[in-house]
């Protein structure tokens, strides 16, 4: 079984190849597959029809989720079998004929052709209800995508989509009532669940088990198409003809049945599975003979004609009486012979004709007597017309229906309906066979081209089928017994049997010809009847009114929550980080924590610099100026920096004050370019709302705050880090062995971070590449970098240019190594002469906080700041060039390095035998130095100060010198380039100050 | 566990007008947002250290508990420097907007404003199919007949608005033309 599955699926996988090699021919290879496999079911009725009653396989999949593939055949799956691998095989055959070798996407369309048949073979012979359902959706995918073959043609995608939206929707109810049988029975495998459903049936979860199965009809109701979602199948006939013909006759649509059928021996005593089945079934025959008989396509006719065959089944199958199952699952196979045959029969006129339409359709008949002759098997199969295989199994479905009637009134109902059903189906019959061969008066005789045989074997082969089934029932008989053995009473199944004798049912097949050939003779006073009945209840306009609301109801839902407002997002988010935290709270009641003090008696000042961090936020959020909410920012941060100082944590304040410094420059460097006004232009209203939700948000942040640490009871970690710093780390400085060695793995991720920052602005403002390369300055023309270009005369700034002009001839005193490449009105001499001073003293300062960190205040952190710092000097005095000539390394290779030099001495350690990051400590005498005591993690911090420097270095490159050169290539911008600040590291006032004012104006 | 109000106020003061600055459309000012509130974090662990103490260097003499925190100084220790980073990433992006665009705004979606617009009317779902009686259409005669054909100029309901569906069907591409785009949004 499992190979069968397997093999279809692997021919599949490859099918396009063969079409890519043999055209439309590659059908017949592929139609051997299922043939070949229906050989190998007919090779295994011995085994299946011995005493065992059963052949099985298993392989474990996911033991732990207890799934196996279970495969296990018995009767009915190898009556559903033969129906789906012997159509099957014909469809494809039939396929070779009907497309043309030059039709697109054909390879692909055989595949899923194949690989229907795989998943429908492995749904009807699965064992599990799990991997039950995982076919049954493959075959609802599957349909989608051969139902959507013409994919140029609206009407298949449409109708491909509806078909999936429809059947999925069952899908999903059934997985659900699944899942619940599954875990009420404790099992998932189909034949112990069988087994077990008498208990479970009238056990403690009877009522469970009741709902699971209703649950699971709505998947069979939906497949199948029962009212009322029949719509989808009607709209299904925008595929291909051998589509329909296999899917939605003979495969497909029966998985609906071939559930009940499976279930129906355990769970048609349930509460709600007759008025369901019946009531549904019934509905269904009767809406779909009704319509058949309105249609003008003969494809139509036969599509509802199987809606209400469907319907018909079902009921059949879903009484659970032995002879009713009997009779079902012999009109099963009936209906797929005969309903397959029509189908292909269809698809041959519309090849030949080029039209389906009755009112076209003429005399067709004259022009191909062989397939009017197996059309007409077919359609007085599908009427009851004995000795053909649907009056043998309608016969046996009324002797079954006349027993149920004498259960009741409801008994009584449901035959008439069938009855009532029976004779819609002689009259659309007969209505396909006159819409589609008679000769119509005044239509002219449609031009029909001469059919291959081999395009119209599959159907003959049907019909022929259809004629041996009717005249000798016995082994379908035989097949079937073993099945309505299942139910209560088993032997009281009766047989098949062309001849019964006089009986009631053959009173009813009677009357239903005589009715149904009055309905077809008067059928233009039917049709009047018809068109004077107001459309009633249109399921599959209700369908798309249901689906267009859900597309407003979604648009409008989107439309209200996504704005495309920033500001509203995050006031939505912001509120409710304030709201919830802020009701729980409230809800709480609970005391104030002890504890609370305004003034720390270690550091009476925090009170001082409080206030005038306030007094810079609120200055911050008032100021109209860009660069003076920067400084007003700048000023919290140095006031944060004090804080951290107070507190007694030397580490932070000094990083503190090294990263303001810089973020400062880069600000100033970054939005020279952007006009100084910054004007607050939400309005009013909105600025209330900000002011509320930013109060309310510090106010809960406070609260929080207060709770949260008066919470507290357990001793600190870190009362143990000191003693750890200094006997693990070898280190006096506890912030620092925290870092670079107790929490090492945190530190490696944030300068992973770094190096990802740094590379995001290069990549900001390069756009194409790191930048890298710049060429060295001995190849810059002499004051080449940074010309203002010419500005009208009298301005101020005018007249200070010439001054500055007529001063910087001073060329010739070098310095700076680059200082010669700037612009004489670019050039400070006070400044280079400073930056020359005090250049290399931060350098070896900065190396001086890396070495000495791990004692006293600094590290690596530290360290690569003040060498950013300098750096940052260096530029400012000197230019770019200057930039490039202080680092011959690039940024991207320094963060390179330095992200290497930390990880390698965290795996170091690791070779040597210890623990990632482990630290040494190594004593050694030096001379000159005397003992020295290394600590291995010094050489993380390295890598850390290499970063550091890295991304400096990045920030200057990227937001200086980049954006520099973006002004010399486009001076007409007005945007150029002004005096950049001079002194960074002295303090806020003069970095940023005099940008501030000189930006006035400046903007495009 | 000692609690600290004097930093608990601060940070306060830091949130709200971090939070106010946030919630400004100027990119520059929700850049200054978002570092008043990485102070006013960097504030909150640094309370959650307790008392004012000696700095964090090791001596035998003292007692764990007569140092400050060192804990809460790591943290903030990374946190201040990936804060540059990110001040830097953001002033990064700053520019790059208004080199491309000449602003320093945050813009409204487009995309978002166009999808609440988005008619009810959907080509795929909802324009009428023509019925279609053969799948060989080549070797059909005559034109294929339409079903109960709306009429040339049926109109649809968009939004607020009414447009006819053949135009309808066209607002499902992007870029359509009838969602006038913001002078200064979209593409230049």
């Amino acid at each position: 079984m499992i190979t069968v599955l397997a093999v279809h699926f692997a021919v599949a996988a490859v099918a396009p190849f063969l079409f890519r090699r043999l055209g439309r021919n590659a059908f017949y290879v592929l139609a051997a597959v299922p043939a070949g496999s229906f050989i190998w079911l007919a090779l295994q009725h011995g085994a299946v029809y011995s005493d065992a009653g059963s052949t099985g396989a298993v392989l474990p999949w996911i033991p732990d989720l207890g799934l196996e593939l279970a495969f296990r055949m018995d009767a009915l799956a190898w009556v559903m079998s033969l129906l789906v691998l012997g159509v099957g095989a014909l469809v494809l055959v039939y396929c070779a004929r009907y497309f043309k070798s030059k039709d697109s996407y054909l390879g692909g369309f055989g595949a899923q052709l194949l690989a229907f048949a795989g998943a429908m073979f492995g749904l009807v012979t699965a064992d599990d209800l799990l991997l039950m359902f995982i076919f049954w959706e493959l075959t609802t995918v599957l349909s989608y995508l051969l139902i959507g073959y013409a994919r140029t043609r609206l009407s298949a995608r449409r109708s491909a989509l509806q078909a999936l939206v429809v059947t999925t929707a069952g899908g999903l109810a059934m997985l659900v009532g699944l899942i619940m049988l599954g875990s009420a029975a404790g099992t998932y495998r189909i034949s112990a669940l069988l087994a077990a459903a008498p208990e479970l049936v009238d056990g403690p979860a009877a009522e469970a088990v009741a709902v699971a199965v209703v649950l699971i009809l709505a998947g069979a109701v939906t497949k199948s198409a029962l009212v009322p979602f029949h719509f989808w199948l009607p709209g299904a006939m925008a595929a291909p003809t051998p589509v329909s013909a296999y899917l939605h006759a003979a495969a497909m649509v029966k998985a609906g049945i071939y559930l009940v059928a499976r279930l129906a021996p355990g769970f048609a005593e349930t509460t709600f599975w007759l008025p369901v089945v019946l009531g549904l079934g019934l509905a269904t025959m009767l809406v779909g003979g009704y319509r058949a008989l309105r249609q003008t396509d003969i494809k139509l006719i036969l599509a509802y004609g199987t809606v209400s065959q469907l319907g018909f089944l079902t009921m059949v199958v879903g009484l659970g009486q032995p002879d009713a199952a009997l009779a079902g699952l012999a009109l099963l196979l009936a209906h797929g012979l005969f309903k397959a045959t029509l189908f292909l029969v269809v698809g041959i006129i519309d090849h030949q004709a080029g039209t389906r339409d009755v009112r076209k359709l003429s005399g067709v008949y004259r022009s191909s007597r062989a397939l009017g002759v197996v059309a007409a098997i077919g359609a007085a199969s599908m009427a009851g017309v004995p000795p053909l295989a649907g009056f043998v199994a309608k016969e046996s479905v009324f002797e079954a229906f006349v027993h149920h009637a004498e259960t009741g009134p409801w008994g009584l109902a449901a035959l008439a309906g069938l009855v009532l059903g029976s004779i819609l189906t002689f009259a659309y019959s007969a209505r396909f066979m006159w819409g589609a061969f008679a000769l119509k008066p005044g239509v002219e005789p449609t031009p029909f081209k001469a059919i291959k045989p081999a395009f119209l074997a599959a159907p003959a082969l049907l019909s022929l089928l259809t004629i041996v089934y009717g005249l000798w029932p016995v082994p379908v008989d035989a097949w079937i017994q073993p099945y309505a053995a299942l139910f209560d009473g088993g032997d009281g199944a009766g047989h098949l049997a062309l001849w019964h004798g006089i009986t009631p049912a053959l009173g009813l097949t009677a009357v239903t010809f005589a009715l149904g050939l009055a309905m077809f003779y008067g059928r233009n006073a039917v049709a009047r009847a018809q068109s004077l009945v107001p459309a009633w209840f249109d399921a599959d306009r209700s369908y798309q009114l249901t689906i267009g609301a859900l597309d407003d109801a979604a648009v409008w839902i989107t439309g209200r929550t996504q704005r495309g407002s920033l500001f509203f997002y995050l006031a939505v988010i912001l509120t409710v980080a304030f709201v919830l935290p802020l009701t729980a709270l409230v809800l709480a009641d609970k005391p104030l924590p002890g504890g609370l003090y305004f003034v720390d008696p270690g550091s009476p000042l925090q009170l001082v610099v409080g206030a005038g961090i306030v007094i810079g936020a609120l200055a911050a959020v008032r100021a109209n100026k860009r660069f003076l909410a920067v400084l007003m920012v700048s000023v919290t941060g140095y006031g944060i920096a004090l804080m951290f100082a107070l507190q007694g944590a030397p580490d932070l304040a000094l990083t503190q004050m090294l990263v303001e410094t810089i973020i400062l420059v880069a600000f100033v460097l970054a939005m020279r370019s952007l006009p100084a006004e910054l004007r607050d232009r939400t309005g009013g209203k909105y600025r209330v709302i900000r002011v509320i939700i930013g109060a309310a948000f510090g106010l809960t942040m406070v609260f929080v705050a207060i709770y949260a640490m008066g919470s507290r009871v357990a001793t600190p970690v870190s009362l143990e880090f000191p003693r750890l710093a200094y006997e693990g780390g070898g280190g006096l400085n506890v912030v620092n062995v925290t870092l670079v060695d107790i929490r090492a793995w945190d530190t490696f991720g944030e300068i992973s971070v770094l190096a990802l920052a740094a590379t995001g602005v290069a990549s900001l403002i390069f756009v194409r590449g790191r930048g890298d390369q710049i060429g060295p300055s001995a190849d810059v023309a002499e004051g080449s970098v940074g010309r203002r270009p010419g500005r009208t005369a009298n301005t101020r700034d005018n007249a200070a240019l010439a001054m500055s002009r007529r001063f910087a001839a001073a060329t010739r005193d070098a310095w700076l190594v680059a200082g010669r490449t700037l612009a004489p009105e670019r050039r400070s001499i006070i400044f280079e002469v400073v930056t020359r001073l005090v250049f290399h003293s931060m350098i070896v300062f900065s190396i001086y906080l890396l070495l000495a960190g791990h004692n006293l205040p600094g590290g690596g952190f530290a360290g690569g700041l003040m060498a950013g710092l300098a750096l940052t000097i260096r530029y400012l005095a000197g230019g770019r060039f200057e930039l490039r000539e202080a680092t011959p390394v690039g940024a991207g290779a320094l963060l390179g390095i330095g992200l290497a030099t930390a990880a390698a001495s965290g795996v170091a350690p690791l070779l040597l035998g210890g623990q990632v990051f482990q630290t040494a400590v190594i004593e050694l005498w030096l001379p000159v130095f005397g003992d020295i005591k290394f600590v291995t993690s010094t050489i993380f911090d390295i890598g850390v100060y290499i970063v550091v420097v890295g991304l400096a270095l990045d920030v200057l490159r990227s937001l200086g010198a980049e954006i520099d050169e973006h002004f010399e290539n486009q001076p007409e911008s007005g945007a150029e380039g002004q005096e950049l600040p001079e002194e960074p590291g002295d303090g806020p006032a003069g970095a940023a100050d005099r940008p501030a004012e000189s930006t006035t104006g400046g903007n495009a | 566990m000692s609690v600290n109000l004097t930093l608990l106020t601060v940070m306060g003061a830091l949130y709200a007008c971090g939070i106010y600055l946030l919630l400004e459309r100027s990119l520059t000012r929700v850049l200054l947002g978002l570092m008043l509130l990485a102070n006013a974090t960097n504030l909150l662990i640094l309370a959650t250290g307790g008392y004012a103490g000696l700095a964090p260097l090791f001596d035998k003499a003292t007692d764990p508990r007569d140092y400050n925190d060192p804990l809460p100084q790591a943290l903030i220790l990374t946190s201040i420097v990936i804060s540059f980073a990110v001040t830097a990433f953001m002033l990064g992006i700053i520019y790059r907007t208004w080199v491309l665009a000449r602003q320093d705004e945050i813009q409204d979606d487009a995309e978002d404003r166009r999808v609440a617009e988005t008619p009810s009317f959907d080509a795929e779902d909802d324009a009428v199919i023509p019925v279609e009686t053969s799948e060989f259409p080549l070797v059909a005669a005559g034109p294929a007949d339409t079903a109960d054909g709306g009429g040339p100029e049926e109109t649809v309901r968009a939004g607020a608005r009414h447009m006819p569906a053949a135009e309808a069907a066209a607002e499902e591409q992007p870029g359509s033309r009838t969602v006038d785009p913001d002078p200064e949004g979209g593409q230049k």
